[in-house]
């Protein structure tokens, strides 16, 4: 393959035709209807520009793509571009030098005054020095409510997350299960991140993430949030499916109250035709602290050896990052760009109820910048069990701590 | 012993010339990857191996971990009910069909065919069927049973018996197929023996048939211990290790840790332990079938 694109390379410069063109092949784990829309946009984009996109999508969600990924690279066959979120996901593969620095497409093209939020950037910094292009911003903490299940319950729908545990008897006596939750690991931990900024509220949460203030983590705070979730998941006891997009099924059909759930829930309601505000009401930050994380995804490169496809790479970066693709991009994955400076008048409310909290700064780094993927992982284990069994608020908040202190 | 005998080396020189590169990746891949990964277990690798040893902190930090002692719980409980169902059932199996029956082929193909299957079909077909929306208890109300309930795999009190019901239907086809061969093998004379001296049937294959056997029941021990062991890919379709953590495995850990979590020493340790109790089972085994023939 290397060799080819050698070959090929040569052979156009011999031709003495376009002065670049170059295949790069681009792993990612976009596979759904609207995320597969969205790649094409950066496909397309690509091809336009002289260069061409070789599409290496893998099925399964990021907990299998990455592994992939990962042994592609260290293995010694690595991609032209491959997306992670940004974070510490390859922070590793930085460190061992198996990924191109990109310091001098970021300074070209002053990526430093146009990302925003500036976070977004330092994620992809390690030791001044940057390795990523970021693409487009998710935020979990979103509750999604169905009108036409208060409605049945000839209740108003909630307007934070409070109301909605008061009205939950209500929903429940009218024969709809409260609150959807899938089985999966991750959506117990992302519920539980999302009500701890709601409860415990912004100073807190920071001392405990940013600042690794463990006195804090065990402290009353804290206590109460885990409380809050004990609350919660009596009202998801019946919600038994197993993933994500089952239990938005079960909200969109009316079946469900609502579901906490990130951002991209809202290409699910969109391809059922549902209108934001008349079908269904969306309530970022659980309508109680409306603060947004700040996680998403990011295309890093991984080094290789032939200059001309080093050099398709950082075309590459540069034009991820530019305006025009930002736009079509995000708004086919119904995402938040990464630049504050485009135009997206056409995203629907909830998207633009997103972009008002990005503008007014009411943002937080993402759990995958602040922690390591093992004290995820091992959060996630702790809560679904948590969510899932009759596990004590307690002990719960005890494993909790400790599992924090083993990413120190 | 006449010391070094030069021709014993190079006598069926050609078959050793053929062996060497399965001796090879034996040496190499089975021992070496082994001791190389009980190595780095004893490190504190993250995403890419390193060799900085931290003792065995990676085994403590395991064994405090709430998943894992479910795991190897779940395990026990999982491995205990499906070795004794599948070899009582098997075995009894075999002797109804080994009375001389007739269609014993097509029953035997019968039974044999959810072997044929993979356990990621086998788990998604039981996901199904223990499934209250689609599978039986659907069925039973929709036959006017309303009060039937059948929900075993949301229920962290009883999701491993909905994983055992598709362990069973999927392995006992081929315990019993073992079984048979190894009814088939015992001589007639012997049955021929016992009817002179009128002993009843049932006493036969307790005290005399079952003792014959010893060989088939401690390979089919040991084939189906090694598969409860690696127990992965049933869980990962039928309950992907939930309700919470009701029903997970220890390959399970192992592979969250090595690959999401991105915490080699971890999911290490977590295999060397497997790997551990592996060798509690083939041990025995090897002492048992290699050891044994000397005394013959």
């Amino acid at each position: 393959m290397k060799k080819f694109a050698v070959v090929a390379a040569m052979a156009t410069a011999f031709l003495g035709s376009t002065a670049y063109a170059t295949d790069l092949e681009v792993t990612h784990w976009w596979t759904s209807g609207g995320e597969a829309a969205a790649v094409a946009e950066l496909a397309k984009a690509f091809d336009a520009s002289g260069d061409h996109w070789i599409d290496g999508a893998i099925a399964g969600g990021g907990g299998t793509a990455r592994p992939i990924m990962i042994s592609r690279i260290t293995g010694g066959d690595p991609m032209g571009a491959t997306q992670f979120n940004h974070g510490q996901q390859a922070l590793e593969l930085v460190e061992a030098g198996l990924m191109l620095d990109l310091t001098d497409v970021a300074e070209e093209n002053n990526w430093k005054e146009v990302v925003f939020p500036p976070s977004l950037l330092d994620a992809c910094t390690v030791d001044g020095r940057i390795y990523c292009a970021p693409v487009n911003i998710h935020s979990p903490e979103w509750l999604w409510l169905s009108n036409k299940a208060y409605e049945d319950a000839g209740i108003p729908v909630p307007t934070n997350w409070n109301e909605f545990v008061e009205t939950a008897p209500q929903l429940e006596a009218a024969g709809k299960i409260p609150l959807a939750l899938g089985n999966q690991p991750w959506q117990s931990n992302l519920a539980f991140g999302a009500i701890s900024i709601a409860v415990a509220g912004l100073d807190v949460w920071k001392q405990v993430n940013v600042e690794k203030n463990m006195d804090v983590a065990a402290g009353p705070e804290y206590a109460a949030v885990f409380q809050a979730v004990a609350d919660a998941r009596a009202l998801a006891a019946k919600s038994t499916v197993q993933d994500w997009n089952q239990a938005t099924n079960l909200v969109i059909t009316d079946e469900a109250g609502g579901q906490i759930m990130g951002d991209w829930a809202q290409g699910e309601f969109q391809v059922a035709g549902e209108v934001a505000g008349e079908d269904y009401t969306c309530l970022p930050g659980l309508g109680l602290n409306a603060y947004l994380s700040t996680g998403g995804d990011a295309f890093y490169f991984p080094k290789l050896d032939d200059p001309e496809q080093e050099a398709a790479q950082k075309r590459l970066a540069a034009l991820l990052v530019s305006p025009e693709v930002q736009v079509d991009f995000n708004l086919k994955k119904g995402s938040l760009p990464i630049r504050g400076d485009v135009d997206l008048s056409a995203a629907n409310d909830c998207m633009k109820k997103g972009l008002e909290l990005l503008a007014s700064g009411n943002i937080l780094p993402s759990g995958d910048m602040v922690w390591s993927p093992d004290v995820t992982k091992q959060n996630e284990d702790l809560m679904v069990e948590f969510w899932k069994s009759d596990m004590s608020p307690e002990d719960a908040h005890a494993q909790w701590v400790a599992n924090l202190k083993s990413g120190l | 012993m006449a010391g070094f005998q030069p021709g014993r080396l190079f006598r069926n020189i050609n078959a050793k010339i053929a062996a060497i590169p399965m001796v090879f990746t034996a040496l190499v891949v089975f021992v070496g990857g082994t001791l190389w990964t009980v190595v780095y277990s004893f490190t504190d690798s993250k995403l890419l191996p390193r060799l900085n040893f931290v003792g065995f902190e990676q085994y403590e930090r395991l064994w405090s971990t709430s998943r894992w002692l479910v795991s190897i719980q779940n395990l026990m409980l999982y491995g205990v009910f499906s070795l004794v169902f599948t070899i009582t059932i098997g075995f009894l199996l075999a002797v109804l069909m080994d009375q001389k029956i007739r269609f014993e082929d097509a029953f035997r193909t019968v039974m044999l065919y959810p072997f044929a299957l993979s356990f990621i079909v086998t788990g998604l077909v039981w996901q199904w069927v223990l499934n209250p929306q689609f599978g039986i208890e659907h069925i039973a109300r929709s036959l006017g049973m309303d009060w039937f309930s059948f929900d075993p795999l949301n229920n962290p009190q009883t999701v491993l018996f909905g994983l055992l019901i598709a362990g069973l239907w999927q392995g006992t086809g081929f315990v019993m197929c073992l079984m048979l061969a190894g009814l088939r093998g015992i001589d007639e004379e012997i049955w021929k023996a016992a009817r002179v001296d009128g002993i009843p049937r049932w006493k036969v294959y307790v005290f005399i048939i079952i003792p014959m056997m010893r060989a088939v029941f401690i390979t089919t021990l040991v084939i189906v211990a090694s598969g409860i062991i690696r127990l992965y890919d049933l869980v990962v379709a039928q309950t992907s290790g939930g309700p919470g953590n009701a029903s997970q495995v220890p390959a399970m850990y192992v592979y969250d840790y090595m690959f999401q979590a991105q915490n080699l020493a971890q999911g290490f340790a977590a295999s060397s332990m497997m790997l551990l109790s592996v060798l509690i089972v083939l041990i025995p085994w090897a002492y048992l079938e290699f050891g044994g023939k000397k005394r013959v």
